[in-house]
């Protein structure tokens, strides 16, 4: 028997893999895909913790950063200690900026205040129509697929089994006690649900309500330039500070906000649209267009510059926009990771690290409180 | 930008008597073209069969698909980088870059 | 009958995406129904590949019809008064159209949110509403290149099929062309591939390539046939005229002392900065490569079958499936009439069969888009008897060239796998290793189908690594656009009329 089954094989699962495996833990990893093609395959491997406001998911992310530093010892997934820049168009909204960026210090988050003239320093190539902007230096980024792939392969004993279905949960009593799968029965000893934006399915196996729902967002991706021999165009992740209203909103209508960054594939990403819209995959044009008129606006050099993709991608959210990590009060034995929504590659492994220390009986680094899967019982 | 060794391998254009001929350069050499044709088939019919350079490998790279899908054929006119030569009329006085 | 749409100034009856033959039939057809048609072409010139031409100034004094079948093209062009024909406009993403101050959902607010004007009928709700037509938005020009957007009621997809390359050691050297680009070059800008040209590959399309290069100059070292033949039978039986032909063409062949062989395949091409030579290799049964020798030449023209282009079609949400050759095609009824109300294929992208089936194809398609709008069209049973009895020769003929797994055999781990993003097949190997099962997975972990053709070239090659057929395209930017372009304001969006690429002067020959 294995002590932990992990469902999901992207970066949130991955994690968990990881760290319960360090922790001496034998570990499987079911995914019904392939390794990271999920919700982690359609994310842009944002770190930040220049978007998150002083609070619980804040503290997650600078545990998160940290541990993301640890592992790109691993290395082969593009780990970039970028640093994120973050722009205001108005006074008004610097102001606001600003004011967050003293909250988030006195949480442990560094920022340099940045003038208007001062941002060509940072980015050449923005827009001189700016009031000014803050720069995080802790901000960074990862190929979110490869990290996930790479948390695996370098998870001591675990066992990856791709194209494998949970479709139930073994039983004793309330007791979660493994998995039911189309490969057969797997006991466990835990079970982890990290089956991101799919999540709320499995917990409903469980017979739990977990309201994690798709939020869709879009990405447009540009030509190369550059490559190895010429700097990259946009040199930080580079984002307007609407990004941070917009992540916290509850607006079920389109709202978009420019997140740019330059990637070592020479390409540019651009995001980011969040609707609510099920899993709709048919493409909207307006969105597309609307992030391209936040890009230009922003880098004015980028109009030259051709979208050759795009793609969407459906980030698990819930109600409260903080993730869901912890033990399940109502089926022992099943864990969750999951719920996190646009953050998930970023907070991967803090919710891998806290996970893993449930696990193995650890007592947690960080109030766990906020993340409770059973908050949301009425 | 690779050039044959024996020089213009298609001088002869299946027996067309193309008129009026005029000259584009690449990288300042002139370089013969019908009123109609591509860039691409007009570098090709020099004998010049790659024109740029790859971001990783630098490998060189010309004409592949020859119908506008593979994007190997991208070319720099006129200063305008980017366009595929196999879909791009050659116009008098133009001037292709290559590297 | 222009203006007959009553969803406003400039929304035709139907827009058709293509002027091969296909395109150019369904065009006639349904402008002689009355319908207000417009044909929209990437190329300069109407024909798609198979009528590809010369442009007139390139062929002036020497006005002979180099082609097979180039009277029908002819006629179908001269048909076309009334049709309003876009050349130059390459298709960059198609979507359903809502009626105009319909109820809005979520993607009418992404207008609104982005600042548009909310009348703006750009505005979309997709997956709801068909009946309002679609939207096709096009890039015109090529150096100043634009916007164009146009409307239509019905939209058929004609959009034709590309060449499938499979990798080897060298295919990305300068002088290896796909042996429709070779036959791209040679009929639309009468310039010969190299002067010692090896064709190879599979499929009778080397025939008419090897022929053609062999007529206009080149010396061809030889053409490569990777399969035997040897399932040519149920083929012909449906279609034995063209026996003759392919005898004419490797009579044509033998008259310039061409070598011919079947079993063999270009296995690893070699030069410097350019192509000098390349090997071939005698094939096993499932193409194991034997015994080799090598072939100086400075061009190979090469292509394994085709790949129908059916990113339009799957942007909206047509079905499709496996074809007999593995590539996805779009699935249509007897009208070709795709699974999404209003949207219609003909040609290649239901499954490859050449220009004749194309053809015929259009004509149904042409005459079914005006029968569901109400026009009186006579029921013409022969029409389909000749498309079923065309499909059945397309399909036997792609059971007769079937590609082998043996070509994994010729890679390296070196091999560039894709072209665009310079991954290696070393690199595919390792996606694999590290949990990657199909091609979208191996395309996340190791780029392979990120790049610029967006896996066109390479998307066959990484599926059959990867274990599986072709999925369905995921393209929702079928072509590049400038961000420019796509941040432009509706207003400048709008349809562009009296374009420089009028195509009356253009096609008067």
């Amino acid at each position: 028997m294995t002590d932990v089954v992990v469902v999901g094989a992207g970066v949130v699962g991955a994690a968990c893999a990881y760290y319960a495996a360090r922790a001496g833990l034998s570990v499987t990893v079911l995914d019904r895909g392939p390794v990271a093609a999920g919700t982690t395959g359609a994310g842009e491997g944002n770190i930040l913790v220049s978007d998150k406001e002083p609070g619980p998911e804040l503290e997650l992310a600078l545990l998160s950063a940290r541990l993301w530093r640890e592992l790109a010892g691993l290395g082969g997934f593009e780990y970039e200690a970028k640093g994120g820049l973050v722009v205001a168009e108005t006074s008004e909204v610097l102001g606001s900026l600003a004011d967050l960026a003293v909250a988030q210090a006195g949480a442990g988050v560094e920022h340099v205040p940045v003038a208007a003239g001062e941002l060509p320093g940072y980015e050449p190539d923005l827009t001189p129509d700016l009031a000014g902007g803050v720069y995080y230096p802790q901000d960074s980024q990862v190929q979110p697929m490869l990290a996930a792939a790479r948390l695996l392969s370098g998870a001591p004993g675990a066992v990856l089994r791709t194209g494998v279905e949970v479709t139930g949960l073994l039983r004793d009593g309330d007791r979660v006690t493994g998995v039911r799968t189309n490969e057969g029965d797997i006991p466990a000893g835990a079970v982890v649900n990290a089956a991101g934006t799919w999540s709320g399915e499995v917990a409903a196996l469980a017979g739990l309500d977990l309201p994690i729902l798709p939020r869709r967002g879009f990405i447009l991706v540009t030509e190369p330039l550059g490559g190895r021999l010429g700097p990259p165009l946009i040199r930080h992740k580079v984002y307007t500070a609407a990004y941070v209203t917009d992540v916290a909103s509850d607006s079920e209508g389109l709202e978009t906000s420019a997140v740019i960054e330059g990637t070592p594939s020479g390409t540019v990403l651009i995001g980011a649209s969040r609707e609510r819209v099920g899993f709709d995959r048919t493409t909207s044009i307006p969105v597309l267009e609307a992030l391209a008129r936040q890009a230009v606006a922003l880098f004015p050099g980028l109009a030259a510059r051709r979208v050759i993709r795009a793609y969407c991608g459906f980030r698990p959210y819930c109600p409260d926009h903080l993730p869901v990590i912890g033990a399940d009060p109502r089926a022992p034995g099943l864990y969750h990771a999951c719920g996190h929504e646009g953050a998930g590659i970023g907070l991967a492994p803090a919710t891998g690290h806290l996970v893993a220390g449930l696990l193995a009986g650890a007592a947690p680094t960080l109030d766990l409180s906020p993340f409770r899967p059973e908050r949301f019982a009425a | 930008m690779t050039r044959s060794q024996e020089g213009p391998h298609a001088g002869r254009l299946d027996g067309a008597r193309p008129v009026p001929a005029f000259e584009i350069t690449v990288d300042g050499r002139p370089v013969p073209a019908a009123p109609g044709q591509t860039i691409g088939a007009v570098l090709h019919a020099a004998g010049v069969v790659s024109w740029r350079t790859t971001r990783v490998g630098g490998r060189p790279r010309g004409l592949f698909c020859g119908i506008g899908i593979c994007f190997d054929c991208l070319v720099t006119v006129n200063g305008t980088p980017s366009l595929r030569a196999c879909q791009t009329e050659a116009l008098p006085g133009d001037r292709v870059t290559t590297g | 009958m222009p203006g007959s749409g009553h969803e406003g100034p400039g929304t035709r009856d139907l827009a058709i995406v293509g002027a091969g033959p296909a395109g150019m039939a369904a065009a006639v057809a349904a402008s002689r129904a009355g319908l207000d048609v417009v044909l929209v072409d990437a190329q300069a010139r109407l024909g798609g590949q198979y009528f590809r031409h010369a442009p007139p100034g390139l062929r002036a004094g020497h006005p002979g019809t180099p082609q097979r079948g180039f009277g029908r093209f002819t006629r179908l062009a001269e048909a076309l008064t009334g049709v309003d024909v876009r050349l130059g406009h390459r298709v960059w993403a198609v979507e359903k159209a809502v009626e105009k101050n319909a109820e809005r959902n979520t993607a009418g607010n992404a207008g609104k949110a982005a600042g548009n004007d909310p009348g703006n009928e750009a505005d979309q709700n997709p997956g709801k509403d068909a009946a309002a037509g679609f939207i096709v938005h096009c890039l015109a020009g090529t150096r100043d290149e634009r916007r164009v957007t146009l409307r239509a009621r019905r939209l058929l997809i004609a959009t034709g099929a590309h060449d499938r390359p499979l990798p080897f050691p060298g295919w990305d050297l300068p002088g290896v062309l796909t042996a429709g680009g070779a036959q791209a070059l040679l009929k639309g800008d009468l310039v010969p591939a190299g002067r010692t040209v090896v064709v190879a590959g599979t499929g009778p399309f080397l025939l008419p390539v090897a022929a053609g290069l062999a007529e206009a100059g080149a010396r061809v070292a030889g053409v490569f046939e990777a399969n035997g033949g040897a399932g040519l039978a149920p083929a012909l039986a449906v279609r034995p005229g063209k026996l003759a032909e392919g005898a004419g063409y490797l009579w044509r062949l033998a008259r310039r002392r061409v070598p011919y062989a079947v079993r063999h395949a270009v296995v690893e091409a070699h030069g410097g900065d350019r192509l000098t030579h390349v090997t071939v290799a005698r094939l096993g049964r499932d193409w194991t490569p034997g015994a080799r020798r090598t072939i100086a030449c400075d061009a190979l023209a090469v292509g394994y079958g085709f790949v129908p282009q059916i990113e339009l079609a799957t942007q909206l949400g047509c079905a499709t499936e496996a074809g007999g050759d593995g590539e996805q095609v779009v699935v249509v009824d007897a009208g070709m009439r795709t699974s999404v109300p209003g949207v219609y294929a003909a040609g290649e992208p239901t499954g490859v069969g050449g220009a004749d089936l194309a053809e015929a194809e259009g004509w149904i398609a042409g005459r079914a888009v005006a029968a569901d709008l109400g026009r009186p069209v006579r029921p013409a049973p022969a029409l389909s008897r000749r498309r079923d009895r065309l499909a059945a020769f397309g399909r036997a003929m792609q059971d007769a060239y079937p590609v082998r797994d043996g070509w994994k055999g010729w890679l390296r781990g070196d091999t560039l796998v894709c072209r665009c993003e310079e991954v290696p097949y070393a690199r595919v190997r390792e996606a694999l290793a590290l949990g990657a099962t199909d091609a979208r997975s191996v395309k996340l972990l190791a780029r392979p189908g990120m790049g610029w053709c967006q896996g066109r070239v390479c998307g066959y090659a990484v599926a059959r690594l990867a274990g599986e057929t072709s999925p369905p395209p995921r393209r929702p930017v079928a072509h590049p656009v400038r961000l420019g372009d796509l941040a432009g304001l509706p207003d400048r969006a709008d349809e562009t009329q009296g374009t420089a690429n009028d195509p009356a002067g253009e096609e008067a020959r």
